[in-house]
């Protein structure tokens, strides 16, 4: 089958679930309390994106999920670097590990607006909680799996701990480092939305949270739209910088057998 | 495969004079009463073995009777038990900077290009760039692997992989080069051209090789002395052959030398037993 004929098929797919539901409201149906209407959804949509403070809930939203992932995913590099290296600290350190990352993070939300405030950085603790353990365990393994051959060679080579560190444990864990940030990413958002969701005075949580209190279906329909075109906006861009990082690896289609 | 490997078969007529330097030279690598274990299972035991400086050594032994182990031992990789090694008179203690070692396996590290990974020791030693680039193209180029420095291990073949490891081990200079079946995964042919162009290399720069191999020809071929180990557990030296074939050799024509076959004939009845012993206790 060629691309051509499975774009047609994916939009025939989208036209038929969207005409369907279309026709359901206008016929009555479906109930549009619950359902409301995809056209009634897209004027929202494309009222709120004409709207010029609309931006500054997106501007507030993304800023908490880049501070979080990056303050996350920095300490979850490092700490996952660290406890990699040094098997008697991961010894000592795992049962706090394993019981901080027990924690259901969402219970944090209040604990954070409580010592933080309901400004942006507690919506930043909540998406670092969870951005660090994902980017730590990924760190922490990358480290681990290390070819034992490729470290001796590296150590014969004359190569002291430092050079180790640059040239052998930091890019043998980038790929599995790197993988844990696209992972995260999606993680970062949560993290911001919740946060906003449960008490904050704007962000796109927040706009969810507005229409939510009105039972403002089409509104909080709109609000989930526009978060997924978010998340997807920032995969593409991370998908374009693993590419750049990581050239040493054969792509998909290049792979070699053995 | 390059042209640059291939010009080094006719060897240059040189008066033959055997066994001309290493006769004289002090000892360099020296292994005294090493035993190896891995917990209770002891892979060698009690091996004795010098090598002087300048001198080829070729090991062979039945699979799996301790080979690599004593090579990592020498490397400083492992610790023997018991017993002590000394290079250049100083004893092993973890790993030395003056040692080259070529890997059995892949050891190239797969996020650099073959340029970078031949100049990684280089680098290490802090030399600067310009002068390192330079000295790894030249490295490179010696190998075979013109017009290839900018690929990745896993863009390159596996015996253009291990070329790449030999030339990012010889190009420090170290004063020992260890060697773990450099060639076996190598073709025929392309093998008697790496084989004929490590002679040369070592020809002109002579240095302390242990060179480990499965292949009895091969080890004839480019030593100076056949060292036989025994089959596994508990492995040692059961016999050293000296090879007082004239060099510079060339590997292809040297078999066919009368001398060359009986020196086979000795040693393979020598290590035959071994290896039927090892296949022996397989079942
Ligand atoms: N890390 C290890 N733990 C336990 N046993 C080991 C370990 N490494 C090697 N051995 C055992 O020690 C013995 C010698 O292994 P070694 O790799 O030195 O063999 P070798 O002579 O190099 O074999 P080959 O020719 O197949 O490469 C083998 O029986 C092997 O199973
Ligand atoms: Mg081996």
């Amino acid at each position: 089958m060629n691309a051509a004929t499975e774009r047609a098929i994916q939009i025939g797919i989208l036209v038929v679930i969207l005409g369907g539901w279309q026709i359901g409201t206008m016929t009555g149906l479906i109930d549009v309390f619950f359902f409301p209407a995809p056209l009634d959804i897209g004027t929202q949509i494309a009222s709120w994106v004409a709207d010029t403070s609309f931006y500054r809930h997106v501007g507030i939203t993304l800023t908490e999920t880049v501070l979080g992932y990056l303050i996350g995913t920095g300490l979850g590099v490092a700490a996952g670097v660290w406890l990699g290296l040094s098997r008697s600290a991961a010894r000592i350190l795992d049962p706090f590990i394993k019981g901080l990352n027990a924690i259901p993070r969402v219970v944090l939300a209040p604990i954070f607006v409580l010592w933080l405030g309901l400004g942006l950085w507690s919506k930043v603790a909540l998406a670092v909680t969870l951005v660090f353990f994902i980017t730590f365990f990924n760190a922490m393994q990358g480290v681990r799996e290390v070819n034992p051959v490729v470290l001796s060679n590296a150590r014969i080579l004359g190569a002291n701990r430092r050079d180790l560190l640059r040239h052998v444990y930091f890019p043998a864990a980038a790929s599995w480092i790197l993988s844990s940030l696209r992972t995260s990413v999606g993680f970062a958002v949560v993290g911001a939305i919740i946060g906003e969701y449960l008490g904050s005075s704007a962000g796109l949580g927040y706009l969810i949270a507005q229409a939510e209190g009105n039972f403002d279906a089409t509104g909080v329909f709109a609000g989930i739209i526009i978060l997924s075109i978010f998340v997807l906006l920032i995969d593409t861009v991370l998908n374009v910088v693993e590419k750049r990082l990581i050239t040493w690896r054969p792509s998909a289609g290049e792979e070699r057998p053995a | 495969m390059s042209a640059a490997v291939v010009r080094a078969v006719p060897q240059p007529p040189m008066p033959a004079s055997p066994q001309a330097q290493p006769s004289q030279a002090k000892s360099m690598v020296s292994v005294d009463n090493v035993t190896m274990a891995f917990g209770s299972f002891v892979a060698v035991q009690d091996v004795n073995l010098t090598i002087k400086d300048g001198e080829f050594v070729s090991i062979v032994g039945p699979t799996g009777c301790g080979k690599s182990t004593i090579l990592n031992a020498i490397a400083g990789l492992l610790q023997p038990a018991s017993g002590s090694i000394t290079i250049d008179a100083k004893p092993v203690k973890g790993i030395q900077g003056n040692i080259g070692y070529l890997f059995q396996q892949d050891a190239l590290l797969p996020w650099k290009t073959a340029i970078e990974n031949t100049e990684l020791g280089l680098m290490f030693r802090r030399e600067p760039a310009g002068v390192r680039r330079e000295k790894a193209m030249a490295w490179l180029a010696k190998v075979g692997l013109r017009g290839f420095e900018h690929r990745y291990p896993h863009q390159l073949s596996g015996g253009q992989r291990k070329r790449v490891q030999m030339a990012q081990a010889l190009i420090t200079e170290p004063q020992v080069i260890l060697m773990d079946e450099p060639f076996s995964a190598l073709d025929i042919h392309t093998r008697h051209l790496m084989q004929n162009e490590l002679l040369r290399l070592w020809q002109e720069d002579r240095r302390a090789v242990v060179m480990i191999t499965h292949d009895l020809e091969e080890a004839i071929a480019l030593g100076d002395r056949v060292v036989i180990l025994s089959a596994g557990p508990r492995s040692h030296i059961i016999e050293s052959f000296d090879v007082d074939l004239s060099r510079p050799r060339d590997v292809a024509e040297i078999k066919l030398d009368p001398h060359f076959m009986d020196l086979y004939r000795n040693i393979w009845a020598s290590l035959r037993g071994e290896v039927e012993k090892s296949y022996e206790r397989r079942d």
